[in-house]
């Protein structure tokens, strides 16, 4: 038996060369104006984002441009959530919004127009955890040790009792005016009652409690019309029909490597509880992804098992993950990068990984990553496709907390070593301003065009 | 950056003559003149036997009313750079050349005293005896004490080698008249400070002779005056009288025409009208204020004074220092503003016009220039942005603000400079009319050149300069034809390689020193002027716009002296009508009679030992012929023409005159701008350029050093081309070690390679001890980064292998460079480990002309529409790339990584233009994801 510190260096992580060459982020822009760490990033329209973090401020950014256009400052702790709140049609307000909730026990609604501090709510018994907006009630949930419904305007509408000291960790609307709280190991379903000609009072009624994970939940989503996931601390995952809140299906096998492979057993032996919780879901039409421990993990829906797996996707933990359109996969981690997987149908076996750099001849200290091992890959033998890694990128000096993706874009970042990266396509961006030189050419009149 | 001054200095002029001459000419703006005196075999670096000083120096004069013609100061001040040199003689000799009795005093018809508002004059002139040969800027300064206000100053570049002072009368011209200005008006708000003080004393006084009139009164009902009470009025109304004097004074001193904050060349157009009034000479001055003047004292804090009626002996009293004269701060810039003067011209004339081309083609390149060049230039250009705002301060303005006003330039010989030296001097209303138009006609001539830029710096003027003395010789002599031709008519001198610098010394020249000739060559006194000063101004008028009018008549007129010429003027007329007009312009204002062939602007006349230099491109066809013939040593056709000519004008002050006649203009006019150049016959040593200090501004050595420890590293390590390439394709090298001083050395010297992203700073870090983080790459392109074997400093090597992808890390401990592998072309050519290049300097002029050659692709490449942008909307983003593809490698020849460099500087240069203002905005940090590999020595 190896002594287990050993294991982990040994342990497979992919890696991938300094040759990238479906890695599209050629180009990388450092923003810079937090100073603690940035822990959301929330994106306001199809050019600007927000992030905030533990300095209890909101920054609003050009994607483009990487220019600070605002800074909002109000909270006096760090920021806890972040939404957008998005303005009604018929609203003839049409600045874009945001609440921010803190651990100062406040709820701030900006302008991200103008930087305006528009309402700020202070009469919090805790702190607000998460908040959720029901734009089709046009009223928004805050919840820390209990469930808050507010209007627009700031109204308390109603309230649940206190419901634990841990508080509401996730929150999600599901139909029938019905959100589904995470509260320690308990989904708790609640029922909004909209006024009626009977009575105009709001009410909020707790429905059911759903007690089937064995640790705390972690991770409560969406994943489409007819079910949602929730991922606890101790890996399990389990999928709800979304009406009658029925289990649909259960994975809490990510820790089991027997249903895996066999193969592995130091890994099992070494794997501390942490390294199998479910820190974030994505999921598309067909799959739910799933941030386990250090490993991703690909659920198909219709098949109902996991279809393909990076068991060590990262060296920490992985803390967001989201899905491209292109079938990629992008995840982020508390080793402070970020990695682009692909989703490829098992054909054959990937290329070797490249060769890193030549650093263990330099003596330069403790390579974190070892060079040119060979990735195993009988581990994934059993499963149909596998998550190929496209590319890495390496800015952040720290976890990297979240990111956010734009179409037109590129990547956002976001690290607990207080920076924000923009990760752009440098061919795009070279186009672009290209662009905007013979723009300018043009307006300079300068630009004279042979037939 | 383009042309190696040491290459140029060991070309041989045989060699040159031997050559058929058939391939094409150098464009004119590289060529620079040869050393004159190779055929007699003389050491170009040889120092002048003549002369007493070992280089340049200024010197600053005064006309002392009490003592005469006195040495002040030099720059530098240093008595080892001037030695046995007589200062003193040598302050008699140019203070004797001033024309400028600027009288104040009362004019006939007025009844006050008149402050005249004197331009400076500028004349060069030689003394055979001392080997010294001067640029002269006489100004006048204001003192309250002095005779008629007025104290005579002049400043003097003194260098032993006549063509460095005629060549380059322009940039001297110019930089002096900043230093003038400066000073001039520091004395006026001295002058004005003096002044309110004077009053605030008489009126002190007033009150005091007031009261005690009254007392004497009260004491004395008697109905009678005592004598002392009527001396008691006396004195009160002369008091009285001088008070409204002062008031005067004051007046006129505060509304000296501010200055425009428009086209400096605008300027005096627009502030000689009110000169012009001022420009009334007053013959006399009130005794009265001379003696209570005498009496006045500046002090600080001041308190009124008591101020006596009677007066102190003229010779008694002390006059102020120059430094008493001016406001403190101004008089600091302007003793700032000389030494960069003095630095300035420092060297040999060679080096100097090399380096003024360069700079001058430096500026054309205004897109890419900023990509490796240094921040001389961005100062440059800042400095000329402040020029165009006010470019003097006024005598009202704070003196807090006046850094900004008075910029001392660093290096700097730009077209700034040029319009500076025509703004600065006085010019007629008419005058400016006519120069503007000039300007619009150079603007549609070359509209795709910037003729200033180019051609100024080849300019071979040569300034009217004086005599006045037995040992002054008026330069130019019968030792060489056509340094006559040069002496006599300023056309015919100056080598108009472009109308502006033809025009631009018509200006100078117009307003050197109106005056000059008749003080000089009529009456050796300054005494007599004021009349003639008086009358010059409407006849200067006048034939300013006859000038202008009959420019045709002007070529005619040369036409009918030798015909074969007229053929060529015609065609040239023909071709470039305008251009003609402007060179015959000035051919036909100051040497009407004299037969200047018209391919003389082509030519450069200068030098009697067959200076060469390259017609204007449109010339260049037709006159391929003579240019050849100049090129060689045996006198051509057009020479022979004009060492006919001058001679006899030259030595034939008559015909001079007559000439004048037939211009219809009177002599007095432009005396100044046919003032003669005597060249001492006797001396060619005397013409030796001047080699004492080569060296040029501190950022040279800086540079030579640079180059000189990067033409090391390249031969030391073999694998110098992918350090390189990493820097030019804008990966970050960290170049590591734990020898401070070695890091930096290393550092600086491969800095000559890292391209800029802005002007305003270079992306290179010469020495860091903390881990890096990801800005530092995104700022920093070339990072010095030491090695530390402490714990500690395994963070930074973490933090470096972990950040890799960015970087190229140059270990100088152990010899290794690890970086993305190079095969292009450009480097080896850039970086060749066996280029006989042995000097610094050299090899940084090799690097930046390489540098400047791959600027000039990256320009191409980014600036193709078609590359970058669909030329219709079917066009896919494939077709485009590989458009992009084929362009970099066929049409630039660009090999495998040599494209990355072109990109990446196009990328460069994209941001640049886009960003408002450029330079700002964030610098992102591009990267490509590629392996890199271990090189070992």
């Amino acid at each position: 038996m190896v002594a287990p510190r050993l294991i982990i260096k040994k342990s497979p992580l992919q890696t991938i060369g300094e040759e990238q060459t479906q890695n599209p982020y050629t180009e990388l822009l450092v923003l810079k104006a937090h100073h603690d760490i940035v822990r959301f990033l929330v994106q306001l329209d199809e050019y600007r984002f927000a992030s905030a973090g533990d300095d209890g401020i909101v920054v609003v950014w050009n994607a483009q441009t990487g220019e600070k256009l605002l800074e909002l400052n109000g909270h006096t702790q760090k920021i806890t959530a972040i939404i957008t709140f998005p303005s009604l049609e018929v609203c003839e307000e049409k600045n874009q919004l945001i609440l921010t909730a803190s651990a100062d026990r406040t709820v701030i609604v900006w302008d991200c127009d103008t930087g305006r501090q528009v309402q700020k709510v202070s009469c919090f018994q805790s702190t607000v955890k998460c908040l959720i907006v029901l734009q089709r009630l046009d009223i928004w949930l805050s919840g820390g040790n209990d469930l808050c419904v507010w209007n627009r305007k700031l109204d308390l509408l109603c309230k649940t009792s206190h419901l634990s000291d841990t508080g509401i960790s996730a929150l999600i609307e599901i139909p029938k005016n019905c959100v589904v709280a995470a509260v320690g190991k308990e989904l708790i379903i609640f029922r909004l009652v909209t006024p009626t000609g009977e009575s105009l009072e709001w009410d909020i009624l707790e429905i059911k409690r759903l007690l089937d994970h064995q640790d705390n939940i972690l991770s409560l989503v969406n994943i489409n019309d007819l079910s949602f996931v929730t991922g606890s601390h101790v890996g399990e995952m389990i999928i709800w029909n979304i009406l009658d809140w029925t289990v649909q299906a259960r994975e809490c096998n990510f820790w089991d490597p027997s249903a895996q492979l066999d193969t592995q057993q130091e890994i099992k032996l070494c794997q501390k509880p942490n390294d199998i919780s479910i820190h974030h879901f994505t999921w598309d039409e067909e799959n739910v992804f799933a941030a386990v421990g250090r490993g991703l993990y690909v659920y198909n829906l219709q098949m109902k098992r996991v279809i393909a797996c990076q068991k060590t996707a990262h060296d920490s933990s992985v803390l967001h993950i989201a899905k491209l359109p292109n079938r990629q996969l992008i995840s982020c981690s508390e080793d402070g990068s970020v990695r682009i997987w692909e989703l490829r149908e098992k054909q054959q076996l990937a290329a070797e990984p490249v060769p890193t750099g030549f650093f263990n001849m330099w003596g330069f200290g403790r390579v974190n990553k070892q060079a040119s091992q060979p990735v195993k890959k009988q581990q994934e033998n059993a499963t149909p496709c596998s998550l190929e890694l496209i590319g890495d990128l390496i800015g952040h000096s720290s976890s990297v907390e979240m990111f956010l993706y734009f179409e037109d874009h590129g990547l956002v970042t976001c690290s607990a070593d207080h920076l924000i990266i923009l990760w752009k396509n440098g061919e795009r961006e070279s186009g672009l301003r290209s662009l905007k030189l013979f723009q300018k050419l043009e307006e300079n009149g300068d630009l004279h065009l042979a037939v | 950056m383009i042309s190696a001054p040491d290459v140029v200095a060991f070309t041989k002029e045989e060699e040159y003559e031997e050559e058929p001459y058939n391939e094409p000419a150098l464009p004119e703006e590289y060529s620079v003149p040869l050393f004159p005196f190779a055929s007699q075999g003389a050491n170009p670096w040889s120092k002048l036997s003549g002369a007493k000083f070992s280089r340049d120096f200024i010197l600053i004069s005064e006309f002392s009313e009490q003592v005469g013609p006195q040495p002040l100061l030099t720059i530098p001040n240093d008595t080892k750079v001037f030695g046995t040199f007589d200062l003193n003689y040598f302050s008699l000799r140019i203070m004797s050349v001033d024309y400028q009795a600027s009288f104040v005093g009362h004019p006939p018809g007025s009844a006050y005293p008149k402050l005249n508002f004197v331009e400076d004059s500028k004349v060069v002139l030689g003394d055979s005896k001392e080997g010294a040969f001067a640029y002269v800027h006489h100004l006048t300064l204001y003192d309250l004490e002095a005779r008629g206000f007025v104290r005579p100053f002049c400043m003097a570049y003194i260098s032993a080698d006549q063509h460095k002072i005629m060549q380059q009368f322009q940039e001297l011209s110019a930089e002096f008249s900043k230093a003038s200005e400066c000073l001039k008006t520091g004395n006026r708000k001295a002058f004005a400070g003096e002044l309110e003080k004077k009053l605030k004393d008489l009126d002190y006084t007033r009150t005091v002779l007031h009261t005690e009139t009254e007392i004497q009164k009260k004491a004395n009902d008697k109905g009678f005056y005592s004598s002392q009470a009527i001396e008691k009025a006396n004195e009160l109304a002369s008091v009285e009288k001088s008070i409204i004097e002062h008031q005067d004074l004051l007046k006129q001193i505060r509304s000296y025409p501010h200055r425009k904050s428009k086209g400096s060349a605008l300027c005096s157009a627009e502030t000689e009208p009110t000169r012009d009034q001022a420009d009334q000479v007053a013959t006399t001055s009130n005794p009265d204020e001379s003696a209570d003047a005498d009496l006045y004292a500046c002090r600080p804090a001041y308190t009124p004074k008591l101020i006596k009626a009677k007066s102190a002996k003229c010779f008694d009293k002390k006059l102020k220092t120059l430094e008493e004269l001016c406001d403190t701060e101004y008089f600091t810039q302007t003793l700032a503003q000389l030494s960069h003067i003095e630095h300035m011209f420092r060297g040999d004339l060679c080096y100097l016009l090399t380096s003024q081309i360069d700079r001058a083609l430096l500026k054309q390149q205004h897109i890419t220039n900023f990509l490796f060049e240094d921040f001389v230039e961005g100062d440059d250009r800042m400095v000329e942005k402040q020029e165009s705002a006010p470019p003097k301060p006024s005598p009202g303005r704070p003196p807090s603000r006046s850094p900004e006003e008075c910029p001392i330039p660093q290096v700097f010989i730009s077209v700034g400079s040029y319009k500076s030296s025509v703004e600065s001097v006085p010019i007629k209303m008419e005058q400016e009319l006519g120069d503007e138009e000039y300007k619009e006609v150079e603007v549609t001539e070359l509209s795709s050149f910037d003729p200033q830029e180019n051609l100024d710096c080849l300019d071979m003027d040569m300034k009217g300069s004086v005599s006045s003395g037995e040992s002054i010789e008026v330069l130019g002599t019968e030792k060489s034809t056509s340094v006559l031709s040069k002496s006599d008519s300023q056309a015919s001198l100056t080598v108009p390689l472009s109308p502006q610098v033809v025009r631009s010394k018509a200006v100078s020249h117009r307003t050197i020193s109106e005056d000059s000739i008749e003080v000089l060559s009529t009456c050796p006194s300054e005494a007599l002027i004021p009349d003639d000063f008086k009358a010059s101004y409407p006849s200067a008028i006048n034939e300013e716009e006859s000038y202008a009018d009959d420019s045709e008549g002007a070529i005619h007129f040369q036409a009918s002296i030798s015909p074969p010429e007229l053929a060529e003027a015609e065609e040239g007329s023909l071709e470039n009508t305008l251009s003609q007009t402007d060179s015959s312009c000035c051919i036909g204002k100051e040497s009407d009679s004299l037969r200047v062939p018209l391919s003389t602007p082509a030519h450069t006349l200068s030098d009697p030992d067959g200076v060469v230099s390259s017609p204007p491109q449109r010339y260049r066809q037709k006159d391929q012929g003579f240019h050849v013939d100049f090129a060689g040593e045996n006198a051509s056709p057009s020479r022979d023409n004009s060492s006919e000519g001058f001679p006899a004008f030259e030595l034939d002050p008559s015909r001079l005159l007559a000439s004048r006649d037939v211009s219809k203009t009177s002599l007095d006019n432009y005396s100044d701008t046919t003032s003669n150049m005597s060249s001492i016959a006797s001396t060619s040593s005397d013409r030796t350029p001047s080699s004492a200090h080569p060296t040029g501004p501190s950022s040279e050595r800086h540079k030579k050093r640079a180059g000189q420890n990067a033409l090391k590293f390249i031969r030391q390590y073999p694998f110098a081309h992918p350090a390189i390439y990493s820097l030019l394709s804008g990966r970050t090298l960290v170049v590591l070690g734990e020898d401070e001083a070695i890091v930096r050395k290393l550092v600086t010297a491969l800095s000559i390679f890292v391209p800029n992203h802005s002007r305003h700073a270079k992306p290179v870090k010469h020495w860091v001890s903390s881990p890096l983080h990801i800005t530092d790459f995104q700022k920093w392109k070339l990072i010095g980064l030491q090695r530390v074997t402490s714990p500690a400093g395994a963070g930074t090597l973490h933090t470096l292998s972990r950040y890799s992808r960015y970087t190229s890390i140059l270990d100088l401990d152990s010899k290794t460079l690890r970086c993305p592998l190079y095969r292009g072309a450009l480097v080896p050519r850039l970086a060749d480990h066996r280029t006989h290049i042995k000097r610094g300097s050299t090899y940084y002029l090799h690097v930046q002309s390489v540098l400047t050659q791959l600027c000039s692709k990256a320009f191409l490449y980014t600036f193709c529409h078609h590359l970058h942008l669909p030329a219709h909307d079917r066009e896919t983003e494939e077709l485009l790339a590989s458009r992009r593809a084929s362009f970099l490698k066929l049409n630039l020849g660009l090999v495998n990584e040599d494209t990355k460099v072109v990109q990446y500087l196009a990328e460069l240069l994209k941001l640049h233009y886009v960003q408002e203002p450029p330079g700002t905005g964030h610098p992102t940090l591009r990267f490509d994801y590629v392996p890199s590999f271990l090189y070992k020595i």
